[in-house]
């Protein structure tokens, strides 16, 4: 009840007068923070699928049959280096140089491609063997994982060319940075689920 | 037209997929459609399309959206209860070699439609009303967090509604009963488009679900007034929290259990199949760990009504708020750790069903301390026995007897006696309309002059009161002891004619329900014909509590023309006792959110987007998904989102109101 104690004497304020408006799009890192991590519990039913069916080869080929990690390494290093270039587009977009930011982005949006290249590769020779999705609940799960987040990378392209459209007609206003740091911590959290891919998928299959 | 064409363009879609062999779904088509004939007429006569479009369709504001969502709740109430009803009737028949009316193709759909559609689109719609519109009225917000996001889910959920509606009358429905397990939901099993129809129906749906979900939850975080700590914020608001939060952390688990076994149906791949290392009780694991945090999902913001009305009508402060508070977490975590309870038959062992079988009964002990806070909140207090209340109450006696035979079925021996039988039917039927359908009126009697200026007629409420619970008590106990006799849930026609009486005396129960619909039905259209003498211009008809009683009734489209300010727990009571003054003057324009179309249009594609997938129908499917995808970023490229409401504006309405208050004084 302390707070009804309001010092005796003064009138009770019951509203402001002079409001600061939240400011616009105060809610949005919040938001966009929940909405990842709602995207990374579906990952984290997939990598569950994985977990139970990854052992079930039904007579077909297992892991060791089927990854290069020589080409996974190359792929992991495309991902990687996709997401510090992200860092530095963040960087000078903090010190508004238009030309570098969008520099930046290009080149993060080709490691990107670069990354979805080698993948979509994997993938159409794992197919050409005869390790389709459809060959065993194991390969359901690994294409079905991966390819998932294959996916997202490829939205995450498509948001970053509409970014730099819109960076290019706008500017960096407030509301394109509120952007950027949307679309850079969603490439930040592909980067982490593909650690984990790389880890539980691919060098602890290698191991089984 | 050659052969390949045709199915280029309509895919697996024929004249046959028509069910015109169902005499009963004819004269429903028929039926609907005349109605629907009729209410497209009415509105066009009335030339009230564009109003319609600007003031509701494109609207971003929590209140009018809450209201679209408990009026799509009312409608699919009604298809839900037909078929509810129509298994009663049949049931209640198929005995002595009586094959009832229904055949098993029909009444499976029947069974499976029921669940779904109470589930997903009368219960969540109607919860998600609910919170939508009082949660920032109680927190003292303009609006939501993000209100083009709003308007986009709902009708999302519409879309989802609209899908499960078009299987009624263009093929047919899942027969696979509300959870579609595999092997059955297979394509092997169910080759047909039932199952496609529910798997895309709920993916729409779940996608305004989830993001309604993040909304809330920011609005709850971000946009509360100056001084409303989280243990100020009232009690609804409170378990609206915990609600959003679980679903959220629940929804995209239904997405991807969905999406794999999309995968098996499309692609052929193998997570559920009997064969090539699939698992079909993965995905019984799976679905549960949605679905039973669901059941929370939607009886905690109940909770908060009966908390919000034993309060109000007790005219007393709620007993052991911190308790509430507290006990409403704690339910929400251990929501996640019983998911197996639905399954101990899967054979997982003593040591696991043991632990599932405790988390369960734990659970019980944070809703008991919430059941003596209510009775202690009506101890000594001054008790109104209005409608709220009345609900209320029924609802203490009514959720008990289900909570107990929840603990009951809690014992892993009992339920593999229990197992997929009538009694567990009774059970959660106890449990989903003592709790959430009796909260759910509660809430609407309680909020609706709020939300239009007068109350709703208490006679007609009362009848639909009695009708209501004697209904459900005369529907639902022969079912128990049916259980008890070992009659598992889903049959059609039964061999032993002395359970028919059971049956009859159930449907006997469902009729008064339906008595009771009508009843309430009825009660709307009187309250809208009586409104001058049923208004209430204070806009605190009730003696209320928290903040949402201190607007005007309907709230403003800007709800607070200054931003209160908050003291203690129900704020609105603090302000009356501390001698409140209603500033008259020095109004500032306010920063609101323009209305948009954008939500609506992108629904519409989903929907195509399913159709075409439902009946692979590929360019149908493609297509719209370009279209959907290239809306959403055209969307992104309008950054002029919002407007002042000039200050003018703001005076004028508030001094309508002051008019309106010295009128009555």
């Amino acid at each position: 009840m302390a707070s009804t104690a309001i010092t005796a004497g003064t009138e009770p304020v019951f509203h402001l007068e002079e409001e600061h408006a939240h400011a616009e799009g105060g809610s949005t890192m919040l938001g966009f923070w929940l909405y990842l991590m709602s995207d990374c519990l579906i990952f984290a039913m997939l990598f569950a699928a994985y977990g139970v069916l990854g052992g079930n080869y039904a007579a077909g080929p297992a892991p060791k049959d089927l990854f290069d990690l020589d080409l996974v390494a190359v792929n992991t290093a495309m991902l990687l280096f996709s997401s510090i270039t992200y860092g530095f587009a963040m960087l000078t977009m903090d010190k508004g140089r238009v030309a570098a930011t969008q520099a930046w982005l290009a080149v993060t949006g080709l490691f990107g491609l670069a990354f979805l290249s080698i993948e979509l590769y994997e993938f159409s020779h794992m197919i050409h063997e005869g390790a389709t999705p459809q060959r065993s609940a194991f390969l359901s799960s690994f294409f079905t994982l991966v390819g998932t987040h294959g996916l997202h990378v490829t939205f995450g392209i498509v948001w970053l060319v509409t970014l730099m459209t819109q960076v290019a007609r706008f500017g960096l206003i407030e509301a394109n940075r509120r952007r950027l740091m949307c679309l850079s911590m969603f490439w930040h959290f592909l980067d982490v689920v593909w650690i984990g891919v790389f880890t539980f998928v691919y060098l602890m299959g290698m191991l089984r | 037209m050659p052969d390949t064409l045709t199915r280029f363009i309509f895919g697996r879609l024929t004249l046959e997929s028509l069910p015109l062999h169902e005499p009963i779904v004819v004269a429903t088509f028929i039926a609907v459609a005349l109605g629907g004939i009729a209410l497209l007429g009415v509105i066009t006569y009335f030339k009230l399309w564009t109003y319609l479009w600007r003031e509701w369709f494109t609207s971003v504001d929590h209140k009018k959206i809450g209201i679209m969502y408990m009026v799509l709740g009312l409608v699919m109430l009604l298809r839900g209860f037909s078929d509810a009803i129509m298994m009663r009737l049949q049931q209640a028949i198929a005995f002595n070699g009586s094959e009832g009316y229904l055949n098993s193709h029909h009444y499976d759909q029947i069974f499976t439609a029921h669940g779904v559609i109470m589930i997903f689109f009368v219960a969540m719609p109607f919860v998600t009303g609910l919170m939508n519109f009082v949660v920032p009225l109680q927190i003292g917000a303009r609006d939501v967090s993000f209100p083009f996001l709003n308007n986009f889910s709902f009708w999302m959920t519409v879309g989802g509604a609209i899908l499960v509606m078009a299987s009624l009358f263009v093929g047919e429905f899942a027969r696979t009963g509300w959870l579609a397990y595999p092997p059955l939901s297979g394509i092997g099993y169910s080759p047909d488009v039932g199952v496609d129809y529910y798997i895309w129906a709920l993916q729409v749906a779940g996608v305004g679900t989830t993001l309604s979900g993040i909304n809330l939850i920011c609005t709850i975080i971000k946009m509360r007034a100056p001084g409303m700590t989280m243990m100020r914020m009232p009690v609804f608001t409170w378990t609206s929290l915990c609600t959003n939060v679980l679903i959220v952390a629940s929804f995209p688990v239904l997405t991807a259990v969905l999406a794999m076994l999309s995968l098996d149906r499309y692609v052929g791949t193998n997570f559920f199949t009997n064969d090539f290392g699939g698992n079909p009780m993965m995905y019984v694991n799976l679905i549960w760990i949605w679905g039973h945090p669901e059941v929370y999902i939607l009886i905690l913001p109940l909770f908060g009504v009966f908390s919000e009305v034993t309060s109000t009508f007790s005219g007393k402060r709620l007993f052991g708020y911190t308790s509430m508070v507290y006990a409403t977490v704690v339910i929400t975590i251990l929501s996640y750790l019983v998911w197996l309870h639905h399954f101990f038959t899967m054979g997982s062992g003593a040591s696991v069903n043991s632990f599932f079988g405790i988390t369960t009964m734990i659970i019980s002990i944070p809703t008991g301390a919430k059941i003596f806070n209510w009775l202690f909140t009506m101890y000594r207090g001054r008790i109104r026995f209005e409608l709220p209340m009345m609900w209320t109450v029924a609802f203490m006696l009514t959720f008990t007897v289900g909570g107990m035979t929840g603990v009951l079925l809690a014992v892993p021996p009992a339920d593999f006696v229990l197992h997929n039988s009538l009694f567990l039917i009774a059970h959660f039927h106890n449990v989903i309309i003592g709790g959430v359908l009796f909260g759910l009126f509660a809430g609407i009697a309680y909020w609706w002059p709020k939300a239009f200026g007068f109350k709703l007629d208490p006679f007609w409420g009362k009848v639909s009161f009695w009708c209501w619970v004697v209904g459900f008590w005369f529907a639902f106990m022969p079912l128990y002891v049916l259980g008890l006799m070992g009659v598992t849930r889903r049959m059609r026609v039964f061999d032993d004619p002395s359970l028919q009486i059971w049956f009859v005396i159930a449907a006997f129960g469902a009729v008064l329900i339906a008595f009771g619909i009508a009843a309430f039905l009825i009660q709307i259209f009187v309250s809208i014909r009586r409104r001058e003498a049923l208004a209430d211009p204070t806009g605190d008809p009730w003696d209320g509590r928290t903040l949402e009683w201190s607007t005007s009734s309907p709230p403003p489209a800007y709800n607070f023309a200054f931003m209160p300010v908050i003291r203690d727990n129900d704020a609105w009571f603090d302000m009356k006792q501390a001698g409140y003054v209603r500033p008259l003057a020095g109004f500032k324009p306010i920063h609101m959110p323009r209305n948009t179309g954008t939500g609506m249009i992108l629904a519409a594609f989903s929907v195509a987007l399913g159709f075409g997938m439902i009946w692979y129908i590929w360019w149908l499917a493609a297509l719209s998904f370009v279209c959907l995808i290239a809306t959403a970023i055209g969307h992104t490229f309008n950054y002029n989102r919002d407007f002042h409401i000039s200050a003018a504006e703001v005076t004028r309405t508030e001094e309508a109101r002051t008019t309106l208050l010295a009128v009555r004084g």
